[in-house]
């Protein structure tokens, strides 16, 4: 199978067309001496009923998660996805269009776009916000280099209580942008206000904050911005989870400057980590500093509404070395999905399934705590996740969990060597009251 | 606008009882959200939404469409498929290694393939798209001269060259040399040689270039380049033309990234998900971002082993969704079908070039590869501009090529027409592009007021630019 149509017949009307006898004329261009002598050494192609049978073959070396009773969040989220999403996404005209440089055949992808520009404003309650961007982590980095630029500081100030992967992330474009990472230190499962404040000097361009953060606890943002903005710093909000944007108080009220988040929450799947989307927002003044793409409102020749993307000056495609970033690609597809989900679940249905979520993580949280050898880390309020301590190590604890059709909380000796015996637990409207008293019951059988 | 849809009390989902006892939140009223102004619409509501608005938008399902660079290739239907398998979707990144060994095989085997396809000796699948890849390998090239402890500040860039390639490199700290195109449509190899220095950090070249034409002294250039101790980074978006024709190590490539949006025919989605691996030859493999994936005996695993690696790109392990769709595209095409992608390409290409030729003005007349650039310069006269001619093509239910580039052509039109088109498509799109050369000299200004048969007709960018509204308020 290569999906070419044309015919044998067909090509030698083509090459005799361009007065040749044979396709190798083609390449005369190529050098002899670099020209591939041999055929590619590959597996041996598949029809379409082989590979489906190859790949379902494949699929099943993985175990996903739904044959699972699965607790683990940490920046990628098990949520229902309603059936709606997969089929509207799936439609050709969405799914195979490109970057809608010529508006009046993508105004499908260009008012989708625009509608969720219009959503993430919302949620965020932010002024601006771009198309989307790779994940919540380039978004986070793309964030701190927008900051740098604007303040002409070199300095980022970010929260170790960020995921550890965002911070990586940020660590690898800082090395290359030549920005220097400061990091504030954690107290009892959040930032550490006291280490902020010592470390926010004149030369920082922004402090980067996570809330909820990794560890699932609510910062005290309200103590966040006033420090940060002290010394003319901005201060970036970050949003891990955006289903508690249901229900928690938007990082716009606290006067952040910018928030950047991760979406996939909104109606994508987990697919093992990506694709998901990332999300930037800020406020009105610094709309010409935004990276990525924008789709904007304008009329057309008979003054009829129509949407095109605009602010391209800002964009490598026109601008070149100039651009505000190299970004050429975003989510859109993501994006869109996370639009539609969105408009489904509408204004109640979002506040409705943050209550869920934190009310059954309550209920988890609580049940936990009350079993002997299990500690909570903190007791700062939280949104779906929390960080439990234990007595013995997560691994040997997941290890048995496993056994009983579990997949238990996040080990998070992977990413902090100081908290020994931590495990990091998420409970979405996924997880039953039946799948969480199980899991309770499990965690105190294993210890005894 | 879904916004306008919306009627208060209505909802588009059924969620589950809360079924734990309600206890009282311990999140502080100040933490709380006051109000939520998300649109509030039924099921059908958004059915009927977004499959209006998916009837006002065009993709490679509903059409031809030519957008030079792009690879706007047929996406088989069986990639969809394949990648909703729960065994594929619904895995967590953090599940246990031992859950997710047929992931891991899958990004294991993909990156031997495409290892294989380019000549590269180690691929990381990390990077996000084309653009994400081609930063990720100026940071390796950073890292690899600071080792070296050389400071070389100059990265040579090729006046055809793709605009994320200027972006990219002045983004992590290197100034831009650009190297002129002589009037064959190359490089000039002379202005190379004269701007190659001890200053030369990298060569980032894109061939066949975005003329269309495969670089004539591309190994000279390479030999150039590596004589001054410089590393050659190939921008791989027009990889459609040479699978199993030539390995780009044999160019003397020493980085590379693939598009697995354009040439492995994952959907383009409207502007992402892509997928961008970067690949590298065997002295820079230890600067490839962490984790990658190993394998010992049967087990496949994450490895953190890679002592100089420049770091992280992504959270987790890339578009994994997207390199299902693309493992799975190889593997159904085989050694075999990669080639006749190329051969095909290459063929369409030269077939609709000549095509169009007597029309418009082709300013390189040489055998092209799977792209090819024309000019609006003949119908200027008229009044008639190359913007016009895209927008023209729309009511003759094309999509427009990529128009105004390449920057070094006048009024380019830059058409790449896949190997998944017919000889039939073709030849109509080259009968439209005659009607239009027609009405531009007979009629120009049904050709400047088009499009005509749109839903909107020419759109404000302008007017969109000056007063911009990004989001959606009531009053506008």
């Amino acid at each position: 199978m290569n999906f070419v149509p044309n015919t044998e017949k067909e090509k030698k009307q083509m090459l005799s067309f361009l007065n040749i006898n044979s396709l190798e004329e083609l390449f005369t261009d190529v050098n002899e001496e670099i020209r591939l002598k041999g055929p590619l050494k590959l597996p041996k192609p598949l029809s379409e009923m082989e590979i489906v049978k190859h790949m379902r073959m494949i699929g099943s070396e993985n175990s996903d998660i739904q044959k699972y009773s699965c607790f683990l969040g940490a920046g990628a989220y098990h949520h229902f996805i309603p059936s709606v999403v997969d089929h509207l996404v799936m439609r050709g005209e969405f799914l195979t269009s490109y970057t809608p440089y010529q508006a009046e055949l993508s105004q499908g992808t260009l008012q989708s776009i625009f509608e969720f520009q219009s959503m993430i404003c919302e949620l965020t309650k932010m002024d601006v916000a771009n198309a989307s961007m790779y994940d919540g982590a380039s978004a986070m980095a793309e964030a701190a280099i927008m900051a740098a630029k604007y303040t002409e500081r070199k300095k980022i100030l970010v929260s170790r209580a960020i995921h550890p992967e965002y911070r990586q992330v940020l660590r690898t474009y800082a090395n290359t942008f030549g920005l220097e990472i400061i990091e504030i230190g954690i107290d009892s499962g959040l930032t550490d206000l006291g280490d902020m404040e010592s470390k926010v000097k004149e030369s920082v361009a922004c402090v980067l904050v996570q809330s909820p953060n990794f560890f699932g606890y609510i910062e005290n943002l309200t103590d966040c911005v006033n420090i940060a903005h002290q010394n003319g710093s901005l201060f970036i909000s970050g949003v891990l989870e955006p289903i508690s944007l249901g229900i928690l108080k938007p990082p716009g009220d606290f006067k952040a400057d910018i928030v950047v988040g991760e979406a996939q929450a909104f109606g994508n799947p987990l697919n093992y980590g990506g694709p998901h989307l990332g999300f930037m927002a800020t406020k009105e003044e610094f709309l010409k500093k935004l990276p990525g793409r924008i789709s904007g409102m304008t009329v057309d020749t008979n003054g009829d509404r129509g949407f095109i993307l605009t602010l391209q000056t800002r964009e490598q495609h026109i601008r070149r070395e100039r651009a505000t970033s190299n970004i050429c690609t975003n989510q859109a597809l993501n994006a869109l999905a996370a639009t539609i989900y969105l408009a489904l679940v509408g204004k109640r249905g979002l506040r409705k399934l943050a209550e869920i979520c934190v009310q059954r993580a309550e209920y988890a949280c609580g049940k936990i705590a009350k079993l002997e050898v299990y500690e909570l880390i903190s007791k700062a309020p939280f949104f779906n996740e929390f960080t439990i301590q234990c007595s013995e190590s997560p691994k040997k604890i997941n290890e048995l969990l496993l056994k009983k059709k579990i997949i238990g909380g996040l080990d998070l000796r992977m990413f902090y060597q100081e908290l020994e015996n931590c495990m990091l637990f998420c409970i979405t409207e996924m997880n039953s009251k039946e799948d969480i008293d199980m899991l309770v019951k499990a965690l105190d059988e294993v210890m005894n | 606008m879904i916004f306008e849809k919306s009627v208060q009390g209505r909802i588009g989902v059924s969620l589950p009882e809360l079924e734990v006892p309600k206890s009282e939140l311990k999140i502080p009223e100040n933490y709380l959200r006051q109000e939520l102004n998300l649109p509030e619409l039924s099921e059908v509501d958004v059915v009927r939404h977004y499959t209006e608005l998916s009837e006002i938008n065009f993709g490679v399902d509903s059409g031809f469409y030519p957008l030079g660079s792009c690879t706007m290739k047929y996406n088989p239907k069986v990639n969809e498929n394949i990648a909703s398998l729960p065994g594929f979707r619904d895995l967590h990144p953090y599940q246990p290694e031992e859950l997710s060994q047929g992931a891991l095989r899958l990004m294991y085997e993909l990156s031997s393939d495409l290892c294989e396809i380019t000549g590269m000796d180690a691929f990381s699948l990390q990077p996000a798209a084309g653009a994400h890849g081609e930063l990720t390998g100026l940071m390796i090239a950073k890292a690899y001269f600071k080792d070296k402890r050389e400071k070389r500040k100059n990265i040579l860039i090729p006046d055809s060259a793709h605009g994320t390639n200027p972006a990219s490199s002045v983004g992590c700290g290197f100034d831009t040399i650009k190297i002129e195109t002589d009037k064959t449509g190359n490089v000039d190899i002379k202005a190379l040689k004269a701007a190659c220095d001890e200053n030369t950090a990298v060569l980032m070249i894109t061939n066949p270039n975005t003329l269309g034409i495969f670089e004539r002294n591309i190994v000279d250039i390479c030999n150039t380049v590596h004589s001054h101790g410089a590393l050659i980074y190939l921008d791989g978006a027009n990889m459609n033309a040479m699978l199993g024709i030539v390995k780009p190590s044999e160019m003397g490539v020493d980085m590379m990234h693939l598009n697995l949006h354009k040439t492995f025919s994952t959907p383009h989605g409207g502007g992402g998900p892509g997928g961008g691996p970067l690949g590298v030859r065997d002295f820079l493999k230890d600067y490839l971002p962490i984790p990658d994936i190993e394998k010992e005996e049967d087990r496949y695993y994450l490895s953190y082993n890679r002592s100089k690696s420049i770091g992280r790109v992504k959270p987790f392990y890339g578009n994994f969704g997207v390199m299902v769709k693309a493992y799975s595209y190889i593997r159904m095409l085989g050694a075999k079908g990669l080639k006749d992608v190329s051969e095909n390409a290459v063929l369409n290409a030269n077939y609709l070039m000549n095509k169009l030729k007597d029309d418009y003005l082709l300013p390189y007349d040489v055998v092209c590869k799977h792209e090819f650039v024309i000019s609006g310069e003949k119908q200027t006269k008229h009044g008639v501009r190359t913007m016009d001619i895209a927008k023209r093509l729309m009511d003759y239910g094309f999509h427009p090529p990529t128009i105004y580039f390449p920057l070094i052509v006048k009024e380019a039109m830059m058409i790449e027409p896949t190997e998944t088109e017919s000889k039939e498509t073709l030849d109509a799109f080259a009968e439209a592009m005659h009607k239009i050369a027609e009405e531009a000299k007979s009629n120009p200004d049904k050709v400047k007021n088009a499009p005509h048969v749109t839903v909107t007709k020419r759109l404000d960018g302008v007017l969109a630019s000056r007063k911009p509204i990004v989001k959606y308020n009531k009053e506008d």
